[in-house]
């Protein structure tokens, strides 16, 4: 299974990149969007893939039975992906904005401050 | 004894909740700020005088011993980052009274500041590297909005650049969190750095020492990852401008010195010696570029670049004076470049332009201002006995100490190039007759004159006192290095007791 997920993981960091080289502004979201589910993956994996055993504490004893699923990278997740949305939100509004000001879709005629010289 | 290491992130915070309940009443906004940013810069300064006295102080929040809850640590280096953080922000929300238009000011302007402010100490006083990324993002998301306010194309279009480098950046330091939790278990950074320190896998920490050196690399605009820089920082308001510059490619640098004093020192031999690489590559390039420029906001983001380099090559050559030097130069740099700005800013009040062919004639006129202006500009390029000077030289005495001529010769050489940019501007701005088509200077009331003054004169006041008193600075910046250089002290500190 953590072959499989690393493969995923690879692929998604592999396909945001490729998608936030290409010169539509659309497809740069799409890539930051897949970027971020990426790292949410990876996060997922490398904190070990325990199943069937949470990490809840029987009365009397102090630890949880080994193995237990470690929560801990849960959480991250979960503050990552809160984080990612609002962020990403925020850029979805950012490029609608964009393209009605500028008019085009092209990162190519982006040309920022140098626009107004 | 708690309180007051949070003081600096509850004071922002209360403030810029306080300023969105009053949306729209501009007047309680603009006092608000300036009550959050003052009380931010004395509860820092009360915090550093506590460290100062006391030693490193830790509050775990919630009381979960650590490394089980967040930790926040103040120790001499995030005190002092958290006080020129304060002084900054004093000067920007003056600033910005006079110089922001009120449609921004209606939309928000002055909560986001003060949440920008919180991000920023937040980054600064986090002891765990998770809650470390949860503080980037306060920081990124309330400059993301501070870029972009406004809607004018040029800043629109800045910021898509801007959001989109750092959502990349974020994201590798998230993967870099996600993999050294793997590899040690832990996130709290003290335990963190006992963990690392008996690792039996060096190769895979040194591989998540370099996706640390990438996400806070592009933060704070290193060598070859600082070309978005000069496309997103000059489209904002100045004021935003001058605290960006002076401020957010910092925390990139605090991070950056940070994670490669207490964490990542297995492999000195080859991080060091890259981090001293990266750095001189930086000086060049930045200030290169700067010299092509002729657009003031652009010439000093440039600048931005190159003074960045000179702080990586003293956490690179990683002796205690380097480092001191490194910490002084951060103290400097910050004040100087805010500086700069704002004396921009104030020369596009008085002839709304900053493109030096359609300036000049401002020293017949201003006289102070451009006096002002040579203070601050003189300080960067490094003239005695200016801030600047006393800074290069603990850099430049450092590096030959451990015979490394090379890095020397090229700190001094991108000083010259850099006088030559300053000298570029003073000619240009200030020195050249007013051009035939530039409009005559413009009349100025007297409050707007004086709050576009006050902060300018303030940090300039502040070059000069650094230059002068050069030597408690040292004092302070060398014991900041040596807390640095233990990290022993600051594990103890956390952890309490035998780490």
């Amino acid at each position: 299974m953590t072959i499989v997920l690393a493969f995923l993981v690879g692929g998604l960091y592999a396909g945001g990149l490729y998608m936030m080289m290409r010169r539509s502004i659309v497809k740069l979201i799409m890539g930051l969007i897949l970027l971020s589910y990426a790292t949410t993956l990876l996060i997922f994996t490398v904190g070990g893939l325990t199943r069937a055993a949470p990490p809840i504490v029987p009365a009397g004893v102090s630890e949880p039975p080994v193995p237990f699923a470690d929560p801990v990278p849960q959480a991250l997740i979960l503050t990552a992906i809160v984080i990612s949305f609002g962020v990403l939100a925020f850029a979805v509004v950012l490029i609608e904005q964009t393209h009605r000001s500028v008019g085009t879709d092209d990162s190519n005629n982006l040309r920022g401050i140098e626009g107004e010289l | 004894m708690g309180l007051l290491l949070l003081l600096p992130l509850l004071i922002p915070f209360v403030t810029a909740a306080l300023a969105l309940l009053t949306w729209r009443r501009r007047r309680i906004q603009r006092a608000l700020a300036l009550a959050g940013s003052i009380g931010l810069l004395v509860s820092a300064l009360v915090l550093l005088l506590v460290v100062w006295r006391g030693g490193i102080q830790v509050v775990q929040v919630g009381n979960w011993p650590a490394p089980f809850g967040i930790t926040f640590v103040a120790d001499l280096f995030s005190a002092i980052m958290t006080v020129l953080g304060g002084i900054i922000a004093v000067a920007v929300v003056i600033f910005s009274h006079a110089s922001v238009d009120s449609r921004r000011e209606r939309f928000g302007y002055y909560p986001l500041l003060l949440f920008l402010m919180m991000g920023i100490s937040g980054s600064f006083l986090t002891g765990d590297i998770f809650n470390l990324y949860v503080w980037f993002e306060v920081m990124l998301m309330s400059s993301f909005v501070l870029v972009a306010l406004g809607n004018e194309r040029a800043q629109l279009e800045g910021a898509l650049k801007y959001v989109t480098i750092n959502l990349v950046s974020s994201a590798i330091f998230l993967t870099a969190v996600g993999v050294l939790y793997s590899v040690s278990g832990t996130l709290n950074m003290a335990q963190l750095s006992v963990q690392l320190s008996q690792s039996r896998q060096p190769e895979l920490i040194t591989v998540v020492a370099m996706l640390f050196l990438i996400a806070f690399g592009i933060k704070a605009a290193l060598f070859p990852l600082f070309f978005w820089l000069p496309a997103s920082y000059p489209v904002a308001p100045v004021a935003i401008t001058a605290l960006f510059a002076g401020l957010l490619t910092k925390v990139g640098v605090y991070a950056l010195i940070r994670v490669f004093t207490l964490l990542f020192t297995q492999d000195i031999g080859f991080t060091h010696a890259l981090l001293l690489l990266i750095g001189a590559l930086t000086m060049v390039t930045g200030v290169l570029g700067a010299a092509a420029q002729n657009e003031f906001r652009r010439i000093l983001s440039t600048h931005i670049i190159s003074q960045i380099g000179y702080m990586v090559m003293g956490l690179a050559l990683f002796t205690p004076l380097a480092l001191a030097g490194a910490i002084f130069f951060l103290i400097h740099n910050i004040i100087v470049k805010a500086n700069l700005f704002l004396v921009s800013g104030a020369v596009y009040q008085l002839q709304g332009s900053f493109h030096l062919k359609k300036l000049g004639g401002l020293y017949r006129s201003h006289v102070g201002l451009s006096l002002l202006f040579l203070i601050s500009a003189m300080s960067l390029a490094g003239l005695p006995p200016l801030s600047g000077f006393w800074a290069k030289f603990l850099l430049i005495r450092a590096s030959l100490e451990v015979n490394q001529p090379v890095i020397a010769f090229v700190a001094l050489g991108v000083s010259l190039l850099t006088l030559f940019s300053m000298t570029k501007i003073w000619a240009e701005v200030f020195w050249k007759n007013r051009p035939e088509t530039a409009p005559a200077p413009k009349p100025l009331s007297t409050s707007v004159r004086l709050q576009l003054l006050l902060p300018v004169a303030g940090l300039s006041c502040l070059i000069v006192g650094i230059g002068l008193l050069a030597e408690p600075i040292f004092i302070l910046s060398s014991q900041a290095a040596s807390q640095l250089l233990s990290p022993a002290e600051y594990v103890t500190a956390v952890l309490g007791g035998t780490p």
